[in-house]
């Protein structure tokens, strides 16, 4: 286990800057997530972590080592890949063992350690196989058990629910969470889903454009972001962007903050209702209200219909005011 | 329609080299004579002849040995260049193919002079390292560039997993690289022996005796002052022949998934 610590670390390719000078401190045993939509630098930043890419400037420790120079088999962190990338040539038992056996530790050891993995994640009557016969499910099992084997000091996770169907995202998304707590290794996770990263971490960074945006508790990040990109980045559905009285303001609220009755309430606005998506357990109205599009939450018990009115209620505290050239966040009342 | 136009396109390719099976099979009298057109008799005294007459058991062994070392230096260094070009991401990928390429532009006849003269220095005249040497160079711009596309192909993530995993360059090349890329080095090694087994030119401009004379040098060498063994020649065209046309047909599907990949997706 390691405690990261970026110290300006940078990555260009040539003129194009993919990520900005980094200064940030990953704690020992610490879930934390990159999160931001594809080109944001993520990948590059585990990478540069793992080491198969040379950073442009800047240093990288783990602890009080530096690192950034060391080849990536003698930096002890282990890698699940969003494509898995078992060995497609080796079975089940090998691919577990591949890390153990580049490392020439005895085969007696070897063969425990695979046991012991794939015991704790079902693995054991699948050894023999080989990828291609497995399922997505399994071969996401695998993939983490090739990374658990050898105890690294940092797991670097690459979006590695994507590939996996909705049902199978949330089982894995849990044992994740589970395999953390038991084994406790600082992990560095990358995802462009704001839902996995809100659930999974203990701290986010939302990062656009190769720089962190906001960094905080997913909680602080979604409930008080820095700027309009995370705002609209966090949350689903995503936010509510509205006129604000000035021209340089942009109000932004969230749907899950809207409640949305269906008869005349006091401090809600009236809006007529254009769309009606229920989801099961919540029931997302979109209305038309003074030209914007608003989506909210039916309120327990309401039933607005489409093309009705209905009333929108909107706390004051849950709208956010942006500077429209920038983005900021305003936080005085315009 | 189809088929008749695929059996008229084998009978085309095909038909010389029955012609050879067939006078390396007729006695010696009909061999100048039409008709008959096949042989009222079937001999092997042609075979029994470019075996007894001629150090033809020395050329072969020769002409394998010249096609077995110039396969494996070629893929060696071939693999390692294109395992540098395409997973290790080396500058100016572009243009180190490019200058491959044009290497293999060079008309073989503008570099036989300066080559005897660079082997000559060398010392190499006559021996088979000069044509080992040779046919290397120029079977080098073809394996590197399918065994690049070969290796492009692979997903690379498992390059940066095997390094994670705690491989070395040189190890993932070895433990991951090479043994998901076996149909391309299969493929690439099967194009160079073929090449190397029937080069002709810098064979007969580098070779002086049977020391290193190869086969289709020493096949064209028959000749003599007098008379054209027309028999014997036939019959070494076909012990030639044989074993290339066993390793296409061994090797056959690798082939042609070899020199397809990278084309199609999947």
């Amino acid at each position: 286990m390691a405690r990261i610590r970026f110290a300006g670390l940078a990555k260009r390719f040539d003129a194009q800057v993919v990520l900005a000078p980094l200064e940030l401190e990953i704690a020992e045993g610490e879930f934390f997530t990159f999160v931001g939509p594809s080109g944001c630098g993520k990948s590059t930043l585990l990478n540069l972590i793992a080491g198969v890419e040379a950073p442009s400037s800047g240093a990288l420790y783990f602890d009080e080592a530096r690192v950034d120079a060391l080849a990536p088999g003698a930096r002890d962190v282990a890698m699940v890949f969003q494509s898995y990338a078992l060995y497609p040539h080796l079975s089940v038992r090998e691919n577990i063992a591949f890390p153990l056996r580049v490392r020439g530790t005895a085969r007696a050891e070897i063969a425990r350690e695979v046991e012991r993995v794939a015991q704790v994640l079902g693995l054991s009557p699948l050894l023999d196989r080989k990828p291609r016969q497995l399922s997505g499910g399994q071969r996401q099992r695998v993939a983490l058990g090739r990374a658990l084997v050898r105890k690294p000091r940092v797991f670097l996770m690459d979006e590695p629910l994507s590939n996996l169907d909705a049902r199978l995202r949330l089982e894995m998304r849990e044992e994740l969470k589970r395999l953390h707590e038991a084994h406790g290794i600082t992990t560095v996770y990358v995802t462009h889903d704001q839902e996995e990263a809100m659930a999974l971490s203990q701290r986010v960074a939302v990062l656009n454009a190769g720089r962190i945006e906001q960094c905080g508790t997913p909680q602080a990040v979604y409930a008080d972001p820095a700027n309009l990109f995370v705002a609209q980045f966090l949350g689903s559905p995503p936010l509510n962007l509205l006129e604000g009285e000035s021209p340089e303001v942009v109000l932004g609220v969230r749907p899950a903050d809207v409640l949305v009755h269906a008869s005349p309430r006091e401090g809600a606005t009236a809006a007529r209702v254009t769309l009606l998506e229920p989801t099961g357990s919540d029931l997302w109205v979109t209305a038309d209200w003074r030209g914007s599009r608003i989506k909210g939450r039916a309120a327990p018990g309401a039933a607005p219909e489409r093309g009705a009115t209905a009333w929108l209620e909107m706390p004051p505290g849950r709208i956010y005011a942006f500077d429209r050239a920038t983005g900021t966040r305003q936080r005085t009342p315009a | 329609m189809r088929l008749a136009a695929l059996v008229l396109l084998a009978a085309y390719c095909v038909a010389p080299f029955l012609w050879q099976v067939v006078t390396s099979l007729k006695p010696a009298a009909e061999l100048t004579s039409l008709p008959p057109l096949l042989p009222t008799r079937l001999t092997g005294e042609h075979y029994v002849a470019i075996f007894t007459g001629h150090p033809l058991l020395r050329i072969i062994a020769n002409s394998a040995v010249v096609a077995v070392c110039t396969t494996a230096l070629a893929l060696v260094v071939g693999a390692l260049a294109a395992y540098a070009v395409s997973i290790l991401r080396v500058r100016g990928r572009a243009a180190i193919l490019g200058v491959v390429l044009s290497v293999s532009m060079f008309p073989p006849i503008a570099t036989v002079s300066p080559l005897f003269l660079l082997l000559n220095a060398l010392g190499l005249r006559d021996t088979l390292a000069a044509l080992v040497l040779t046919y290397s160079t120029f079977s080098l711009p073809l394996a590197v560039w399918l065994l690049a596309n070969f290796f492009d192909a692979l997903p690379r993530e498992l390059y940066v997993a095997a390094r994670v995993d705690g491989c070395s360059a040189f190890g993932a090349l070895w433990r991951v690289v090479l043994p998901l890329a076996a149909p391309g080095i299969l493929a690439a090694g099967l194009l160079v022996f073929i090449f190397a087994w029937n080069e002709f030119l810098f064979a007969l401009s580098f070779t002086a005796t049977e020391a290193s004379r190869t086969l289709p040098v020493g096949i064209a060498l028959f000749p003599g002052l007098h008379e054209v063994p027309y028999g014997e020649i036939a019959a070494a065209s076909v012990v030639a022949t044989l074993p290339v046309v066993a390793l296409a047909f061994a090797f056959q599907r690798r082939i042609v998934e070899g020199l397809t990949a990278g084309a199609v997706k999947g």
